[in-house]
Order: C-alpha cells, then structure tokens, then sequence
C-alpha cells in the first residue's frame, strides 16, 4: 500500500515539475535591453533585412502588457530548431509586449468563441467572409493606420471588397482555389482549366471536393457561370443539382485529408488551394496545379481587432511588426500561401514569384472574394447541402437492414444464452 | 479447436486496438509531412517538437490543468463520498442521482452549459475557467470511486478504534483514510486520465492563454496536423506504457513476497 502511494506521489512530482519547467520555458524572462541586432544569421537574403527604424517599438518595454493572439493553427513562422524566424519570440524581443499566441482551426470556430463572451483577444485573424460578417455585427474595432504605417506595402490590386473602406483589417496571407491533379493518373491532353473536369465521368471515384458547403457551392456556381455570393434561390437550386449530379463521381469530400490522398496518389484530381497544393507538391513530384478560367475564389486572410481588446496599441504595433518586410517575408516562406506584402514579395525567389501562389492579373481579375451571405442565404445553402449530403449512394434502406441485423443478432444471443440456462437448470434439477 | 479461434480473435482485438498507435509512431520518423508516403527515416520531429513553442505551451496547459484539476477534486471527491456514505437512505439516493447526471450527461452539454455560466459570472476564460471546468468533471470519477471501498469497509473498526481512545480525527486520519487509500488513488489517476483526455468540454472553456494540448492539435487540422504530433504521441505512449509496467512489475514482487510470507 505504502508503495503505491509513494509512487504515485513520485509521479505527482515529476509531473508539476515537468509542468513547471515546461510553463517557465513558456515564458522566458524578458529581455530589459533592447535588442541592437537585427537579422542576425536568419539565412542568406534576410541577413540585409532589418526592423524599421522610423517607429518606436520601445514605447510599451516594461509596462507588463501581453496581448492574445488568435490566429488559424500552423499559420505562422516558428523556429523549430533549424534557426528559422521565430515570429512572436521576435516581436517579444523586439517591443517587450508579451504575446500569448493561441489557434483555432474554422472561421465559425473563432466567430463561436468570440460571439460567446468571456474572451478577450487583441488580434484576430478571419477570413474575407468572416470578416465582412463581422463588421456588419459591430464586432470589430477600427484601425488606427497611424500606427501601422507599414499599411503602405500592401498590394492594392487584392481584392478587399469584404472591408469595403479598409477601415477593420490589413491583409495577412491571401490565395486562390483551383484544380490540383496527379499527372500520372489522368490524360494530360484534357483541359484542366475548367471547372468541368471536376464533372467529367472518365474520373470517377477518384475526384476529391470541399467538404466545406461554401466552398464546394462555389465551385459548382462558378461552373454554371455564377457569381460566389448569389442569393438567388433558383442559381442556389441549379448549383445544388449540378452538385448532386457530381456525387457518384466523387471520392471523398475533404479537408485537410487531401494532402494524404492527393500526396499518396489515392486520387487524381482534387479542387483546393494554391498554397497546399505547393505543400503537397514538395511530397509528390507528380502533382500539378490548374486555375480554371471560369473564374475562381480568392480569398484573403487578415489581421483585425475584436470590439473590447484590451491593448488596443499593442495590438495595432503587432499588426504594423507583422507588415515589416522582414517578418511578412518569413511568415510567407513557413506558410506557402501568398503574401500581399510587395517588398517581401521582391525578395522570393523567382521560382516562387512565378509559381502558382502569385496568378496572373487576369486571375485576379476573373476571381471573386467571397462576402458574407444574408441568414437567408446561407441557410438555403446549408438546406441543400444537407439534401446533397444525404442523396444518392449513401441509401437509407442499407442503415434500415445494418440496424435490423444488429437486432436479430441480439434476439439470437439472447435466446441461445436462455435455453442454455434453461439446459443447466434442468440438468440440475435432474442431479437432485 | 476452440483455443485457435479465440486466438485468432484475441489477434484482431488487438491488431485493432495497436494498429493505429504502430501507424503513428512509425509516421512519426517519416522525414517528410506525409502521412501515406513513406519518404525516408529521421528523428527530425523529435528535435522539432521540442522548440515548437506552441505545442510546448499548450502541453505545460494540459499537465498543470490536470494536476490541479485531479488534486482539488480527490479531495473534494472523498469529502463529498464520506459525507453521502453517512446520509440518510433517501437523501443518499437524491445525491448519488445528483452524481451520476455528469457522467451521464453528453460531454457538449456539460461544455457549453459551463461556458455560458462563466460568461453569466463575468470570469473572462482562461485557467480558472478551464481549470473548474475540469474539477467538475473529474469530481464525480472520484466519489464514484471512494463509495464501494466505504461500502466494503467494516464500521466496527471505527468503534474499536474508538474503544481504544481514538478520537474522531484519529479514526478519520488512522483508520478511514488508509481503508479507502485503494479507491481514492484510482480515483485520482482517473481524474488525471479524463483531464488530460477532455477535448469537448476544454474547447468551450479555453482561453487564450489556456490552449491544452488537444484543442491545439485539433487546430492544426485546417493546413495539416504536423508530424511533431505523432512524436509527442509516441512519447506519452510510451511513458504510460513504462508506468503501467513498473506498477505491474512492483504489484507482481508484492504478491510473490505474500505468498512466500503466507507459505
């Protein structure tokens, strides 16, 4: 008894040690002294590369402040041991602002937490939609650009139309939606820059779409020749029939699965993103990357400050440090997406500057943003995704026979566990 | 006959049950970020895990929640087990009902219902919300835990413990205490368990400087969950792995030394 007890106390010690550690190398002490040196050994064409000077990153050092940052998972530059930028740990050295950085994973997830109360984040970052719908609910504050005078590199061709004055939010990450197929599982001469080869017969079983109504609407509207953002119930209803009439040909309908069933060559052609379609082009050689002409999504990821943060400033300094050409620089390299940011974009590569992330200006200019949806809308959408959803091959009289199995198999136990009872007690009886 | 097809039964039991941990850990020297191709072997992910910052954090999170969470409700867990064991027959029964709603209760109502509840109290999420959060949870783990040993301990003990000039602390501390030891640890171990297992109720009472573990990962899945997750998976299998064999292995020389002093 004593033993256990002491090994469980033993193993209580090393687990609030182990914690502990683990919570002060959280939180390192921070630096008093201003950091002089910059861009030491970030790698070669960063080495050049410093933090402005025209602005006062000193202004809140030692005042204590922290603020939260709620940003998607796996979205920004970190060190992992290789020397590689080290976003939030720069901006602690940089300002002596503590960042508490946290992620979540679907723009419904961020708009839940924020919408529930009991929150209190500086700096958040939707996307187009996310961020229109919430500007129309009162639920962010407007920037003041004075203090992030780095606004000046943001590309103005992107599309902004979802914060219509470019009051609420400055451009994080940007990209566009298009085809990703696997040349050696489809006949290169077909013509891949249509949104039809997603409807094409030849491919069934191997096609991957959005698992995401929004997203997979989008496609079938634009196919159809309509615009992302109509309401319009009868193109609604043709979108949804285009959709139903693509089901026996799909695979799967997917997220983040695709980069395993597109990288292990399960399927031949998935619709998804430019910057995951170059992550997973690093995994397999065969992939390859089309945007339809019908026009596509571009869609914009930017960084806003909730109604209520309370280190408004400091958060506004975070987003002016996260256009330093340096760190945008950085942030774009990590994430493979495209960055609105000019200057950082002179410094890619040329492969990546001629790559898939950054269309031509026509793309641009057949693509469309994506903008909130009235309720109306997009709980006709949501209708007929579920109709979609739960139509065709997923047949409801194959779960009437699964469940009807499942009770004769327990009727079959149970009466055999009976009789044999039944056996034992007479053979009992018949012992007396 | 018989032996084989149990056999083969028992193989697929736990080919289901170890498969998909073997896959894991395998991927997790895989040196690229596939989870299908495998591309070469490197302990890379290992040495990565370890300056993810995020990842770290919300580790640190999950293990300082769950040590407080399990400490705060084995106490208020075995309080609240003695004090129903010497209730009234009836209102015995309200309580343990009382009890058992929790564990019955789908773990989304729990969460959300907690989260409107401290929104209601005005507490701004974080680790007080996230910590009572688990407390409340865990507690009902515990008192089920601690009412059987109670049951099974014989009460003549207390009175002979009196008789022999105990006082009441003495017979709580001397005799009750180390009777109900066995159930108080498990229900301290389970507490720690469902603590650091609970994603549903965390992701609604999380706050920003509060990400444990499972709500972090779940984050990932819109780019891709990184290979540094099946890295720290293997890691935790394998320290609870270690720490169930050297519970057993110490079990296993306690009995034999039984035996022995029996014979």
């Amino acid at each position: 008894m004593k033993k256990s007890l002491a090994l469980v106390l033993v193993f209580m010690i090393v687990l609030a040690a182990l914690s502990i550690f683990l919570y002060t190398w959280k939180n390192p002490q921070q630096p008093d002294e201003p950091d002089i040196e910059d861009g030491e050994g970030d790698g070669e064409d960063e080495e050049e590369l410093s933090f402005s000077d025209s602005v006062d990153w000193d202004r809140f050092r030692g005042q204590g402040i922290t603020i939260n940052v709620y940003n998607w998972g796996e979205y920004i530059s970190v060190d992992e041991g290789d020397g590689e930028f080290d976003t939030n740990a720069e901006f602690e050295k940089l300002t002596g602002i503590n960042v508490n950085y946290s992620t979540f994973a679907t723009n419904e997830e961020l708009y839940a937490k924020l919408k529930g109360g009991g929150t209190k984040y500086d700096i958040i970052i939707p996307s187009d939609y996310m961020i229109s719908r919430m500007i129309n609910e009162g639920m962010l504050e407007k920037l003041d650009f004075d203090n992030i005078p780095n606004v000046e590199y943001m590309d103005d061709t992107i599309d902004t139309s979802y914060d219509q004055n470019g009051e609420y939010s400055v451009p994080y990450m940007w990209g566009v939606c298009g085809i990703i197929y696997n040349t050696t599982l489809v006949d290169e001469n077909d013509d891949f820059e249509t949104w039809n080869i997603l409807w094409d017969p030849k491919y069934m079983g191997s096609i991957l779409m959005f698992s995401s109504p929004r997203d997979a609407f989008g496609i079938a509207e634009k196919k159809l020749g309509f615009s992302f953002n109509t309401e319009d119930p009868e193109e609604l209803a043709a979108a949804a029939e285009a959709l139903k009439e693509q089901k026996p040909l799909v695979q799967a309908y997917v997220a983040d699965e695709v980069f395993d069933k597109m990288g292990g060559g399960e399927a031949a052609l998935a619709a998804y993103y430019a910057g995951d379609a170059i992550t997973m082009m690093e995994d397999n050689p065969d992939l390859a990357f089309a945007i339809p002409r019908e026009g596509t999504n571009i869609y914009t990821d930017a960084m806003c400050i909730p109604k209520g943060a309370p280190n408004k400033e400091a958060a506004e300094m975070y987003i002016n440090f996260m256009c330093e050409t340096k760190v945008a620089l950085a942030n774009v390299e990590y994430t493979c997406y495209s960055t609105p940011h000019t200057e950082a974009f002179e410094y890619l590569d040329e492969e990546t500057q001629n790559s898939v992330s950054y269309p031509s200006e026509e793309v641009k200019l057949t693509g469309e943003v994506y903008r909130a949806l009235s309720d109306q809308g997009s709980r006709l959408l949501d209708e007929h995704w579920t109709d979609i959803m739960s139509s065709g091959n997923s047949n409801p009289a194959t779960v009437i026979i699964f469940i009807l199995a499942c009770v004769a198999a327990i009727i079959v136990v149970n009466v055999w566990k009976h009789n044999k009872k039944k056996k034992i007690e007479l053979e009992e009886v018949e012992l007396r | 006959m018989r032996r084989h097809v149990s056999r083969i039964y028992m193989a697929i039991i736990f080919f289901f049950l170890y498969s998909p941990i073997a896959v894991m850990a395998v991927y997790s020297f895989n040196s690229s970020k596939s989870r299908t191709v495998w591309t070469g072997f490197t302990l890379d992910w290992y040495g990565k895990l370890f300056h993810n910052e995020t990842i770290i954090n919300s580790l640190g999170v999950t293990m300082i929640v769950a040590l407080i969470a399990s400490v705060v409700s084995t106490v208020l867990g075995t309080l609240a087990a003695i004090g129903i064991f010497n209730m009234k027959k009836k209102s015995r029964g309200l309580v343990m009902y009382f009890t058992y709603l929790p564990i019955l209760n789908p773990e989304i109502v729990t969460g959300v219902s907690l989260m409107l509840l401290f929104v209601f109290a005005g507490l701004d999420m974080g680790f007080v919300t996230l910590i009572l959060a688990h407390i409340s949870f865990c507690v009902p783990y515990v008192i089920l835990n601690v009412l059987p040993k109670l049951r099974q301990m014989d009460m003549s003990l207390c009175e002979a413990a009196q008789d022999l000039g105990c006082n009441q602390r003495g017979v709580f501390g001397k005799v009750i205490i180390p009777e109900i030891m066995p159930g108080v640890l498990t229900g301290f171990l389970m507490s720690i368990t469902y603590s650091i297992d609970d994603f549903v109720i965390s992701y609604f009472t999380h706050g920003a400087e509060s990400q444990n573990l499972s709500v972090t990962i779940y984050s990932m899945t819109r780019r891709k969950v990184s290979p540094e997750i099946n890295a720290l998976s293997t890691i935790i299998f394998l320290i609870v792995l270690a720490i169930l064999l050297i519970m057993n292995i110490t079990d296993a020389k306690r009995q034999k030394k039984l035996q022995r002093r029996a014979a």
